[in-house]
């Protein structure tokens, strides 16, 4: 008999996340899932316990007056396609599953599966168009948790959550490979700035900076980006030997358990450091888990982190108020230019204006997408959908209405902080073919234009 | 028959109203849980309910709310019907002399004038819900029966009383008839959808909470601007 690959236990192991991976595209986990028999009782029980008032009423009380389809990117790219409907997709899927109290059998939790990750992407946006103020967004990532503890998770997901589970990362970035890329960006970068440093597990630092996996492993420059912005502005930084990494693929896999490990990590590593505020780098979902929902995982009643937590946008827009980071006027970009507001901070943490202060700092030719800030349409790949092959051509249709919406604005540049919103922008930028239209993070940004102060060595590597 | 109608059948369906809205309200008070919807309810106050406030009031607003905006057709329906829905129960002349006759209420009562408007502009509104909810291919793939009757069942005592009002012949009968339906509506609303009467405020001020005590508030100056 082959090994078990789809069940509903959690990875924990790193035999596990080995045989997943060496499933390639999850077809053995896949048709592993077609046989999976779902527990109704417990899925029963499940939704006793869990499924509440503020959930039963949204179910309930939603008038299928369908205000909520035009605010959906998936219906107005799919043709209006009335399956696409956020009430209808939330009403056949989790209104289904407690209308007939647990009593489901595998194909639809598939169905379900397909509809929670493959035509939602958790934006929130929907909750704002809804009179009754259902947020359907919210309703599905509850439907994730629901199905992960039922093992209907896709695959990558899967394997996501096992990453942070037996990693502490959503790669497999062990605490030597962290300390080696650090080391390695401060002596790649020591000619060119001399005392450039990036200090480890120091107590009692300003700052405490945590990143997200994938730039220590695929885009270590992000890292020694980061390292010079805290240099050149003077910053008292450090980062933490453990509890570093910021991401959640565990929150779009709806692991709640693995989510409040993560959680702990980085809140053990504040109070061993003792820093006065700690900054997250530029990631939209990973600020939405450590900051907006993670303090809650923690078991924080007040909902609050236990020292400020700021998004990379806000601290580049203190420093830039402050004047420690200081803009050459003749580097501002020229080109006309927009912004890509990431739901997960803009419209579900209010950055919004940080992200419009910055640009006025940077920008001659600012345009406003239509619409933006908290009304902006999800990129397109948010909520782990960029991750999941199962659904690439789903995405890829839903990432033309962000396309449209950049276009419209005759920007040739997309600034994006957000690493989901990053990579649904190149992607969609390859899928239609688009090659006049450039995007970019702020850090590298930053790095062309800053003024250097004159107390920092620099040696021009020309 | 008109007298047990008007007197205990009148006083019972009011209990059930009143006493079914308030069971739904305090369930969905006592449901929720800050651990699971992970809102910090307790902490905040001083965003917490100017968050409610501002997500219920700017909703009560024709045009108050971006979502509104987007679609004025259905803003129009709804505005036309609610306006009605709400005042006309309550502040119609013949129903505030029901009201203090039966349990001794003194309500002020509308101009008939006014009267006459609201109740053809909520017909109106009944008659436009009815179309777009016929007509529309989003709203077609969400009807369910229940849609239909608690149309249906709104639409019932506005009509009869509008026949009444206007007394072609038959008054008696459609009299009873309005009594009837209105009495209808009042036992089956905590039993349907129309117990958004009271949950329409408990979910937009469960939401408004969310965004100002969690999702944004803090850095927001408090209410999220709808």
């Amino acid at each position: 008999m082959s090994q078990i690959l789809c069940s509903p236990t959690p990875v924990t192991t790193k035999e596990g996340i080995h045989a997943l991976l060496a499933d390639k595209g999850g077809e053995e986990y896949y048709r592993q899932m077609r046989a999976l028999k779902v527990d109704q009782n417990a899925l029963y029980l499940d939704l006793q316990q869990t499924c509440k008032s503020r959930t039963r009423t949204w179910l309930e009380i939603c008038a299928h007056c369908g205000m909520c389809a035009d605010s959906c990117f998936f219906y107005k790219t799919n043709n209006n396609d009335p399956k696409q409907i956020p009430s209808y997709k939330i009403q056949s899927t989790l209104g289904e599953m407690c209308k007939r109290k647990g009593r489901v059998d595998t194909e639809f939790m598939m169905h379900a599966m397909d509809v929670a990750w493959g035509q939602c992407t958790c934006c929130n946006r929907c909750g704002l168009y809804c009179p009754h103020g259902i947020d359907t967004g919210v309703m599905f990532s509850y439907l994730r948790g629901i199905l992960f503890k039922h093992g209907f998770v896709p695959w990558e997901l899967k394997i996501g959550s096992g990453m942070h589970r037996v990693y502490g990362a959503q790669m497999d970035v062990t605490e030597e490979d962290w300390v080696d890329t650090l080391e390695w960006m401060v002596d790649e970068n020591a000619d060119e700035w001399p005392g450039l440093e990036i200090p480890v597990e120091k107590e009692g630092c300003d700052v405490m900076y945590i990143c997200n996996a994938r730039e220590v492993k695929h885009y270590p420059e992000d890292l020694a980006a980061a390292a010079i912005l805290f240099h050149v502005t003077g910053t008292s930084w450090t980062v933490p030997r453990e509890g570093w990494e910021t991401t959640s693929l565990t929150m779009f896999a709806g692991d709640w358990e693995g989510c409040a490990q993560n959680l702990k990590r980085i809140y053990a590593a504040v109070d061993r450091l003792k820093p006065k505020m700690v900054v997250g780098t530029e990631c939209g979902h990973a600020h939405r888990a450590t900051v907006v929902e993670g303090p809650y995982w923690a078991g924080r009643e007040s909902g609050d982190a236990p020292v400020p937590f700021l998004h990379y946008v806000e601290w580049v827009a203190k420093v830039l108020r402050e004047g420690k980071l200081k803009i050459n006027p003749a580097k501002k970009l020229k080109m006309p230019c927009t912004l890509q507001d990431a739901c997960n901070y803009v419209r579900n943490d209010g950055l919004g204006k940080y992200t419009r202060e910055i640009m006025g700092y940077i920008a001659e030719d600012f345009r406003e997408m239509d619409p933006h800030n908290e009304h902006n349409f999800c990129c397109g790949g948010g909520g782990g959908l960029n991750g999941i092959g199962l659904y690439r051509k789903e995405r890829n249709v839903g990432l033309k209405n962000k396309l449209d919406q950049i276009r419209a604005t005759g920007a040739q540049m997309v600034v994006t902080p957000c690493h989901n919103c990053w990579d649904a922008i190149r992607d969609m930028m390859e899928v239609y073919e688009e090659h006049n239209i450039k995007w970019t993070f702020l850090k590298p940004l930053l790095l062309k234009m800053m003024e250097i102060p004159e107390n920092i060595e620099h040696v021009d590597q020309g | 028959m008109m007298q047990t109608l008007v007197g205990p059948c009148f006083v019972v369906s009011l209990v059930i109203f009143f006493v079914g809205m308030l069971v739904r309200a305090i369930w969905y008070v006592r449901g929720l849980d800050w651990r699971l919807e992970r809102v910090a309810y307790a902490y905040h106050k001083e965003r917490s309910i100017p968050g409610a406030l501002v997500s219920i009031g700017k909703w009560l607003l024709p045009g108050g709310t971006a979502g509104w905006r987007a679609q004025p057709v259905a803003m129009l329906a709804f505005f036309l019907l609610h306006f009605g829905a709400v005042l006309l129960p309550l502040f119609l002349l013949g129903h505030t002399v029901v009201l203090e006759q039966t349990i001794g209420i003194a309500l002020p009562s509308l101009p008939t004038a006014l009267a006459d408007v609201l109740c053809v502009a909520s017909i109106a509104g009944l008659i436009l819900l009815a179309v777009r909810r016929f007509t529309s291919p989003v709203l077609r793939q969400l009807n369910t029966w229940q849609d239909w009757f608690v149309l249906v069942l709104t639409f019932l005592p506005f009509f009869t009383g509008f026949m009444a009002r206007l007394d072609v012949g038959a008054y008696d009968t459609w009299m009873l008839l309005h009594v009837f339906t209105g009495e209808a509506f009042l036992v089956l609303a905590p039993f349907t959808k129309l117990a958004h009467i009271v949950l329409f405020f408990m979910s937009r001020a469960q939401l408004g909470m969310d965004f100002a005590i969690k999702r944004g508030g803090d850095t927001r100056g408090g209410v999220f601007p709808w």
